[in-house]
C-alpha cells in the first residue's frame, strides 16, 4: 500500500475546464456584470463581493425517456398499504423511483458565481489602455539585466558552480586523474605490501602510489579553463509602473456630492490601472489657491476655504512628478475632477502648464462635476465654466491625451468612464 | 490488541497502521482478493475537482466539467450537498481519496469501504473485468487529455469542442453492449500514433489532381455490399461515426473514440450500483465490527463509525418527504446481511427459499461468489429473500398514463414475494436504463442520410427536444441528415419520426 499526500499539489486544476465555460456562457455573464454594475454602488465595483450568473442553456442534450409510460415501480412502503390502494401521483412527474432528477437532461439552469478576477476582466473587457497605439512607441522603456548563457570572464559573485563543476568533472574523467578511491587503494596496497614483508611488491606499490600522487598534482581538481560565469544581458523592457495623479478642487464650492463623483470616478480609474501595470502609485494633490500632496483620506475628508486657482495643483503635479516619476520609468496618468470654477487670471498659466505636463502623460482625464439637481430639473448651465473653456482650447488644438467630461449623476459615472476610455478614442469636445 | 488510533486526529503513521489491519481482516478472514491500493489524501477542493471530471482523477479537458464544478462548489458552499467522505478508481493500483477534513475513525470507515470493498468487487465481479482495464485506463485517460490538449493547439478549441460536445450526447449510445473483444487500453496510445503517422507518411497531394470524378454511377449490387459491410442494425451509434461517419477526419475519429473509450469505461459501475455498495458496505461493517472485537478501535470511535454507518444505510419509505427511490447502501447492505445470516443461521423459510446455500456455514464464500458473478439485476433476482422485502415492507407500484393515481399491485405477502422480486429486478434491467436506440439504414447511394430507430417499449416515448438537440449533435458527427423514427416494440407501428433540430 502507498499513502501519498496530494494536498500540496497545485491548486485549481480544474480552472482550464472553468475558462471553457465561462467562454461558453460569455453572453450571460456580460449581462450579470452590467446588472451588477447597475445595481451596486460604484465604490463595491472589484470589491470582494460575489457576482452571481444565472445560466441556462447549457444543457447538455441526450436521449432520453419522456416519462409518462406505463410502468412497474417496487419501492419501500409504510406497512400500511394493501392491493388496490391508489396513492394520487406528485404532481410534475409519473417516474418515480428512479433517480429523481436525471443530470445530464435539459434543464440546466443554475447559478455560480464569479471570482473578483473574473469579474474585473469582463467589467473592463471592452476598455482598453487610452491612446494605445499611438503612444505603443513612446511606453515608457526600462532596461533590465537578464540570464543569457554562460562566460568565461567575471565577476566572482556570477560564478556559476554547477556549470564550471560540470567541466571540471568532464576534464578530470577524460584526463582520467585518478580519485580519492584510487590514493586510497594504492596506500592500502603499500601497506599491505609492508606487512606481507614482500620487497618487490612493496617497490611495485610505492610506485603505483607515487605515480597516482604525482598524476593527482599534475592534473588539477578545478582549472582555470572549467570556470564559467554567468552572463547577463540588458534588456529593454516596458515599464511596468505606473503613478497616477488625482487632482481635485476642494474649495467651499464643491460639494459632498461632487466629492462623491469624483471618488467613484479615481476609483474607476485606479482599478483600471491595477489591471494594466504591475504597481500602481497614487498621489493625492488638492488644491484651493494653494495645491498640497495629502493622504487619500485627507484628500477626501477635509474640506477648506478659499479661492480657485488650478494652476496650483498642476504646477505641485509637475513638481512631484520631477522629484519622483521620472517619464522613462513610469507611465503617467493624471485625472482632474473640479466644478469648473477658475480665477480668470489664471487661464495663460494653466495653458502654460498643460503644455509641459501633457507630453509627460499617457492620459488626462478631466471630469467636470455638476449639481446632480440641476440637470434632474432640467436646468441647464447657461455658460462654459472658465476652466473648461481653457481646456477646450487645449484640446482642439491637437493635445490628443486630453478627454473631458461633463458629470453629473452618479449612476452616469461608469458610462462617462467607460466614454473616456473606449478602445475608439471618442472625440474631445463634450 | 492494543487500539490502532485514539481521538479524531488522524496522521500517516495511524492510517497505514489502521490499513493494515483492515488487510489483516479483508484478506485473512474475508477471503478478499484487492487489487494494491495507493491511498491519497486530499482537500474538499480537491474532491471538488475529482467530482467535476466524473471521478476520474485526470481528464481531458471540456467545458461541462467546468459547469459541473461551479454547480458543486454552489451547492457545497451553500451547504445543500455534502462531499462524499471518499471517490475510488477502478485502476491497478486502485487509487482511493480520503478527505483531509474526515476523522480517523472516519478514514477507517473510508479505507475498509473503498479499499477493500469496492476494489475487491473490481478486481473481481466479471463485468469489471470484461468491460475495463484497471491496467490501462490511467495511462490512458493521461492520452486522451494529451491528444485532446494536441488537437486543441493544432485544430483550435471551437473545432474540437464541437466534436466532444457531439459525441459526449450520444455517450448513452457509446457502448458495445455484447462485447467482441476484450479492450487492451495501453495499446490504444500506439495504435492511435500509429494511424497518424501512417497517414502522415502516406499523404501525396499528387492524388487530388487524379482526374477521376467521373466514376461510373455504383451499381446496387455494390451499394448493398458496402451496406452489409456496416453490420447495421448498430447500436453503438458512437462506433458507428468513428468508423464509418463519411466527413470526420482523422483526428476527430480519434476524439469520438476516447468519449467511446470512457463511456465503455462506466458502462459496467451503471449495472453493479446495488451490488458494489452493498458489497463495500458489508464488508466495511464486517471490518469494523472485527477491529472492535479484537480491541482494535475504541468505543467512541464505534460509535462514530456507527452513526456514520446507520445514516449511509438509512432507506426513506415512499411517504417520506426526502423519498428519492432505493438507496443502494441500503438495500445492497440488506441483501447481503441476510445472505450471511442464511447462510449461518437459516429458518425454514430459508430453506424453501434458498435451497442452494441455506446453512452452508461459508458465509463469505457465498457473498465472494455473489459479487464476482452477478450485477444489480441478477442479483436482485437471485439473492432478494422474503425476510428484505418484509423489512423494507416492498409494495409494487403500478403507473398507468391516464390514471391520477398509482395503484398497489403487490405487498409482501406469500402470494406476492415472488412477483416484487422479478419485478424490483426488471427495474435494474439495463435495458430500462436507457433508450434502445440502433442505427438501422443508411442511404449510400443517395444523399447518405442516416436513419435511427428506437423502439419503444411499455409505451415509452422519448423526450422530443433533447432528442432532436442529440439528433443535431449525431448530424455534425456523420455530416449528412439523420432522421429518428419511434416503433412500437409490440405491435411495430411507426409512432413518429422526428429530425435534428438546433
Amino acid at each position: 500500500m502507498m499513502i501519498v499526500d496530494r494536498r500540496p499539489n497545485p491548486q485549481g486544476k480544474s480552472l482550464p475546464n472553468r475558462q471553457r465555460f465561462l467562454a461558453r456562457v460569455k453572453a450571460q455573464v456580460r449581462r450579470a456584470v452590467a446588472d451588477s454594475i447597475d445595481r451596486r454602488r460604484v465604490s463595491d465595483v472589484g470589491a470582494d463581493e460575489e457576482v452571481k450568473v444565472r445560466v441556462a442553456g447549457t444543457g447538455e442534450p441526450a436521449f432520453r425517456p419522456a416519462g409518462g409510460a406505463d410502468g412497474d415501480y417496487v419501492l419501500p412502503g409504510t406497512g400500511t398499504l394493501d392491493r388496490g390502494d391508489r396513492i394520487p401521483k406528485p404532481q410534475g412527474g409519473g417516474a418515480r423511483g428512479r433517480d429523481a432528477s436525471d443530470s445530464g437532461g435539459g434543464e440546466d439552469a443554475f447559478e455560480f458565481t464569479l471570482t473578483r478576477e473574473e469579474f474585473l476582466d469582463v467589467f473592463f473587457e471592452e476598455l482598453e489602455l487610452p491612446r494605445l497605439a499611438r503612444t505603443e512607441l513612446g511606453e515608457a522603456m526600462l532596461s533590465k539585466p537578464r540570464r543569457a548563457g554562460f562566460a568565461i570572464a567575471g565577476q566572482p559573485t556570477a560564478l556559476d558552480v554547477r556549470r564550471t563543476m560540470r567541466n571540471s568533472l568532464a576534464r578530470r574523467v577524460a584526463l582520467r586523474r585518478p580519485d580519492r578511491e584510487d590514493l586510497a587503494a594504492a596506500e592500502q596496497e603499500v601497506e599491505h605490501a609492508v606487512a606481507a614483508g614482500d620487497e618487490s611488491r612493496l617497490a611495485i606499490a610505492r610506485r603505483t602510489l607515487d605515480q597516482v600522487v604525482r598524476r593527482m598534482a599534475r592534473i588539477p581538481f578545478i582549472d582555470p579553463i572549467d570556470v564559467r560565469y554567468a552572463r547577463h544581458e540588458r534588456i529593454k523592457l516596458p515599464a511596468s509602473d505606473a503613478v497616477m495623479f488625482c487632482l481635485m478642487d476642494v474649495s467651499g464650492s464643491m460639494t459632498e456630492h461632487m466629492k462623491g463623483l469624483a471618488k467613484r470616478f479615481f476609483m474607476l480609474l485606479h482599478l483600471f490601472l491595477e489591471r494594466k501595470y504591475e504597481r500602481v502609485h497614487v498621489v493625492f494633490i488638492r488644491h484651493t489657491e494653494r495645491a498640497q500632496e495629502v493622504d487619500e483620506d485627507t484628500f477626501f475628508r477635509s474640506r477648506e476655504t478659499g479661492g480657485t486657482i488650478v494652476s496650483s495643483a498642476l504646477a505641485e503635479m509637475l513638481r512631484v512628478q520631477a522629484e519622483r516619476f521620472p517619464p522613462s520609468a513610469f507611465n503617467i496618468y493624471v485625472a482632474q475632477a473640479s466644478d469648473g470654477d477658475n480665477l480668470h487670471a489664471d487661464a495663460g498659466v494653466v495653458i502654460e502648464l498643460m503644455g509641459r505636463i501633457l507630453p509627460l502623460v499617457r492620459y488626462f482625464a478631466y471630469v467636470e462635476t455638476g449639481q446632480g439637481e440641476e440637470e434632474r430639473f432640467g436646468i441647464a448651465r447657461g455658460l462654459e465654466t472658465s476652466l473648461w473653456s481653457t481646456y477646450r482650447a487645449i484640446a482642439d488644438s491637437r493635445a490628443p491625451q486630453l478627454a473631458m467630461r461633463r458629470l453629473s449623476e452618479l449612476r452616469d459615472v461608469w458610462g462617462v468612464f467607460a466614454e473616456l476610455f473606449s478602445k475608439e478614442p471618442a472625440g474631445t469636445g463634450a | 490488541m492494543t487500539l490502532l488510533f485514539d481521538g479524531a486526529e488522524w496522521d500517516f503513521a495511524k492510517l497505514d497502521a489502521t490499513y493494515r489491519a483492515c488487510a489483516e481482516i479483508a484478506c485473512g478472514e474475508l477471503g478478499l482478493t484487492p487489487y494494491p491500493s495507493q491511498v491519497e489524501v486530499i482537500t474538499s477542493e480537491q474532491m471538488l475537482d475529482a467530482y467535476s471530471s466524473v471521478g476520474l482523477p485526470l481528464m481531458y479537458r471540456h467545458w461541462s466539467f467546468g459547469k459541473r464544478f461551479a454547480r458543486d462548489e454552489l451547492l457545497y458552499r451553500a451547504g445543500m450537498q455534502n462531499l462524499a467522505y471518499e471517490i475510488v478508481i477502478n485502476s491497478n493500483p486502485c487509487i482511493a481519496y480520503l478527505m483531509e477534513e474526515n476523522s480517523m475513525a472516519m478514514q477507517a470507515l473510508v479505507i475498509a469501504h473503498a479499499c477493500f470493498g469496492h476494489n475487491h468487487f473490481f478486481r473481481n465481479n466479471h463485468l469489471f473485468m470484461q468491460w475495463t482495464d484497471a491496467d490501462g485506463i490511467l495511462d490512458y485517460l493521461a492520452f486522451a487529455r494529451r491528444f485532446v490538449a494536441e488537437c486543441e493547439e493544432r485544430h483550435g478549441l471551437a473545432a474540437v469542442e464541437r466534436i466532444l460536445d457531439a459525441a459526449h450526447a450520444l455517450q448513452g449510445q457509446g457502448v458495445h453492449r455484447y462485447l467482441r473483444r476484450k479492450w487492451r487500453l495501453a495499446d490504444e496510445e500506439d495504435r492511435a500514433r500509429e494511424r497518424q503517422k501512417y497517414a502522415e507518411e502516406t499523404y501525396n497531394p499528387l492524388w487530388s489532381t487524379v482526374p477521376g470524378n467521373d466514376r461510373p454511377a455504383a451499381s446496387p449490387l455494390a451499394a448493398n455490399e458496402a451496406l452489409a459491410a456496416l453490420n447495421l442494425p448498430e447500436e453503438n451509434l458512437l462506433y458507428l461515426c468513428e468508423k464509418h461517419a463519411p466527413r470526420l477526419r482523422g483526428w476527430e475519429r480519434e476524439l469520438v473514440r476516447i468519449v467511446r473509450v470512457v463511456a465503455q469505461y462506466f458502462y459496467p459501475q451503471q449495472q453493479t450500483k446495488l451490488a458494489n455498495e452493498g458489497c463495500a458496505t458489508a464488508v466495511h461493517y464486517a471490518i469494523m465490527t472485527r477491529l472492535h472485537d479484537r480491541g482494535q478501535i475504541g468505543d467512541g470511535a464505534f460509535l462514530e463509525f456507527l452513526a456514520s454507518h446507520t445514516a449511509v444505510t438509512r432507506q426513506p419509505t415512499l411517504a417520506d418527504p426526502g423519498f428519492q427511490g432505493w438507496n443502494p447502501y441500503a438495500l445492497g447492505f440488506a441483501i447481503m446481511r441476510d445472505i450471511e445470516r442464511i447462510c449461518t443461521a437459516p429458518d425454514a423459510e430459508d430453506e424453501r427459499w434458498f435451497p442452494a446455500f441455506a446453512g452452508n456455514g461459508d458465509p463469505w464464500g457465498t457473498l465472494r461468489e455473489a459479487w464476482a458473478e452477478y450485477r444489480d439485476e441478477s442479483l436482485v433476482r437471485q439473492f432478494l429473500g422474503p425476510k428484505v422485502m418484509r423489512a423494507f415492507r416492498m409494495v409494487n407500484l403500478n403507473d398507468k398514463a391516464g390514471d391520477p393515481a398509482l395503484v398497489v399491485t403487490e405487498i409482501h405477502d406469500d402470494s406476492g414475494y415472488r412477483r416484487i422480486r422479478s419485478l424490483l429486478a426488471d427495474q435494474y434491467d439495463p435495458s430500462r436504463a436507457g433508450p434502445l436506440i440502433e442505427a438501422t439504414g443508411i442511404d449510400l447511394a443517395g444523399d447518405r442520410s442516416l436513419k435511427l430507430t428506437y423502439v419503444s417499449r411499455h409505451r415509452q416515448r422519448l423526450h422530443d427536444t433533447s432528442a432532436r438537440l442529440t439528433l443535431a449533435h449525431l448530424q455534425v458527427l456523420w455530416g449528412y441528415n439523420v432522421t429518428l423514427q419511434e416503433t412500437d416494440a409490440e405491435s411495430g407501428r411507426v409512432l413518429g419520426e422526428m429530425r435534428a433540430e438546433g
